[in-house]
């Protein structure tokens, strides 16, 4: 049975999003104004220090990304929030935390690019920027909602992750959906399940802290706790120390990606609509899966066998889910704003299953659900 | 003072990271003895301390200690403190940059620590060199200095690190060289007790780059440089700007009282 105390609130995104962080225990935020981001940045100067936490504006947006892996290994949940032109100053930062495994949160507003593009204007130009910002071979954690009770949710869930992985975890989210207002239902407090990163069970003497304990993620104890150990961006050993070894280098990347792509088929999140006889199938993430999906209706009515496969998660990429899509449909439509990032994914998986056809703007305009709806008709077999 | 030898047992770590990859002659060990004595006799435990470090070989320091020790990205180790110190106000947070992780690529973030007052005892290795990359121009690289990115000689001005500091607001900045060890010591402890955000420039030398452009042979020379072009920094204070010229003052230059980040 559902617990009773869930009630309905109008929230904005941003809002949403802090809420979110809240929930799952964020304690301490950096930040650096920038449209359209700024307005979680100053919700969380509102809410964080009546929750206990600190809230912090940086001089700039690699000094807020410093500053949350400096909070975060010092025992605090942490996050950011920017847009992309920041979004690209906290990249070095973002590898080092992929390196160091420090748990954090970064949320990215997206908004039309290159360089300052289109301040106001949405847009899914970051796909590939999340994957492949930081330099060097590295995992990513991305994830994408698309209406604010989804904000709120996967805020919780990015913290999760990144506690669960100790990796950075990035909430990438389009203008339209950090400031929009919607109806959320606020989940309880012990309604939502957060999870901590793990401790170590063993005296400092025997912790090993950067030493696989079997699932490829070491336990993380806060500085100041007894177990003094060294953080650096080098390749390093078990012990934290820097190394050249061939195997040790060789060994500390590969556990870096396995810790994650183990659990791969738990990071298919995913809602399916009209998908089981469904010879087109729509793939969108975002806000354009929202415009998709009174497309996908609209089309069944007028008798089109088309469905919806929305993706919560663009990093790693949900290729088990895509693969089972391509198996089953003729053709999939990809309706992104951007030239076609997710798209470029969809058809590396699909190795010439079926024909893959995209709808792409990077003109600071949405793609309406008539648009979705035109090519639908146009394509349907 | 305690035996080295007892000092070494209880704060360097045991293993595998020796030798360090420091040249023999490096100002930097010459700092690392000062600051682990300094910590000793403040008495801190060392679960409490943290020490964060930039990139360049004089940020190489914290792997050797037995701290909570993080080596970041090239000039944000104060970004990276700040967040240590004002997620867990309780530990004593310690930052160690060479100069062109300092005031060069993490200038910015220098300025705004100092402004912003946490409480961070900081520390500028100044060789007037960058070391790592193999002897380039640093932001304090004398002027008309050869070095290997200005092979017909410096043509930029240099910064006066501890005035910069000052002016953006630091409620301790003092300088010495690594010649002068007991006035070296006596700093880092006053910049470790001070409440609020402490710098102190430490004037060292790079024997390997440094001493080759700035026409040095060895690290005795150096070190005889840094011990003659040294002046107090109370009887610099009746010297006019001309007699100061090219002269290291060394002392406690600012010791005020803010509130510190923390407090407001
Ligand atoms: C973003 C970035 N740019 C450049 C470098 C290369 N780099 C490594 S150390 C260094 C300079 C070090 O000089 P300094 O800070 O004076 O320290 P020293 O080595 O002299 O102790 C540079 C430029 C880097 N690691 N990261
Ligand atoms: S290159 Fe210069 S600064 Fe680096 S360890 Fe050698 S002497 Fe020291």
């Amino acid at each position: 049975m559902r617990k009773v105390t869930r009630k309905q609130v109008l929230l904005q995104g941003s809002e949403a999003c802090v809420k979110g962080a809240l929930m799952a225990g964020c304690h301490f935020f950096a930040g650096y104004p920038i449209t359209p981001a700024s307005e979680i940045m100053e919700v969380m100067a509102r809410e964080l220090p009546k929750a206990g936490g600190v809230f912090i504006q940086m001089e700039d947006e690699i000094g807020s990304m410093g500053a949350v892996i400096g909070a975060s290994l010092a025992g605090a949940k942490s996050m950011t929030a920017t847009s992309g032109p920041g979004f690209s100053l906290m990249q070095e930062n973002i590898g080092f935390a992929i390196m160091t495994e420090v748990p954090c949160v970064i949320v990215d507003v997206m908004r039309v690019g290159p360089s300052q593009g289109l301040p106001t204007q949405p847009s899914q130009g970051d796909v590939m920027q999340a994957r492949w910002g930081t330099h060097g071979d590295h995992p990513t954690i991305a994830l994408a909602p698309s209406s604010v009770h989804e904000f709120l949710e996967l805020t919780v869930q990015a913290f999760n992750l990144s506690e669960r992985y100790r990796t950075p975890v990035i909430v990438l989210v389009d203008e339209v959906v950090a400031h929009m207002r919607e109806g959320v239902i606020v989940p309880a407090k012990g309604d939502i399940e957060v999870e901590e990163r793990s401790q170590p069970t063993v005296p400092p003497e025997w912790y090993i802290p950067y030493g696989d304990p079997g699932t490829g993620v070491p336990p993380m104890p806060a500085f100041g706790e007894g177990y003094r150990y060294h953080v650096t961006g080098l390749c390093h050993d078990v012990q934290g120390y820097p190394t050249t070894r061939k195997d040790e280098a060789e060994s500390l990347i590969s556990r870096l990606f396995w810790k994650i792509s183990k659990d791969l088929h738990r990071l298919q999140w995913l809602d399916s609509f009209y998908t089981e006889d469904a010879l087109i199938t729509v793939i969108a993430y975002g806000f354009v899966a929202r415009a998709a999906l009174p497309a996908v209706k609209e089309a069944r009515e007028k008798g089109l066998k088309v469905g919806l496969v929305k993706l919560k998660v663009l990093w790693p990429f949900m290729s088990q889910t895509v693969t089972k899509v391509l198996e089953k449909s003729q053709k999939v439509l990809v309706p992104e704003l951007n030239i076609g990032q997710i798209s470029r994914e969809v058809k590396r998986v699909n190795q010439g299953r079926c024909e893959v056809v995209t709808i792409n703007k990077v003109d600071g305009t949405l793609i309406t659900p008539r648009e979705i709806l035109k090519t639908l008709e146009e394509i349907h077999p | 003072m305690k035996e080295t030898a007892e000092l070494v047992h209880k704060y360097l770590r045991s293993t595998k990271k020796f030798p360090h990859i420091w040249c023999a002659g490096c100002g930097n060990g010459i700092f690392m003895q000062a600051l682990i004595r300094a910590i000793d006799r403040v008495g801190y435990s060392k679960d409490e301390v943290v020490l964060v470090s930039g990139i360049g070989c004089s940020s190489r320091l914290p792997v050797y200690v037995d701290f909570n020790t993080v080596h970041t990205t090239h000039g944000r180790a104060l970004t990276f403190a700040t967040g240590i110190k004002l997620a867990k106000p309780r530990l004593k947070v310690i930052t160690i940059m060479g100069d062109g992780d300092a005031i060069a690529i993490g200038g910015n973030h220098l300025i705004h620590a100092a402004r912003r007052n946490v409480e961070i005892a900081s520390f500028i290795i100044n060789n007037q060199i960058y070391g790592m990359t193999g002897g380039q121009c640093s932001p304090t690289t004398p002027l008309g200095v050869k070095t290997t990115s200005c092979p017909y000689g410096n043509l930029e001005p240099n910064f006066d690190i501890c005035r910069v500091v000052e002016a953006a607001g630091a409620a301790f900045v003092a300088r010495s060289t690594v010649y002068h060890t007991r006035l070296l010591d006596r700093l880092i402890g006053k910049a470790l007790k001070k409440k609020g955000f402490a710098m102190v420039e430490v004037v060292s030398q790079c024997v390997t780059y440094g001493g080759r452009y700035l026409g040095l042979d060895s690290p005795a020379e150096m070190m005889k440089w840094q011990k003659d072009n040294s002046i107090p920094v109370e009887k610099a204070r009746e010297l006019g700007e001309a007699e100061l010229e090219g002269k290291i003052v060394t002392g406690v230059l600012v010791d005020r009282e803010r509130p510190t980040y923390h407090e407001e």
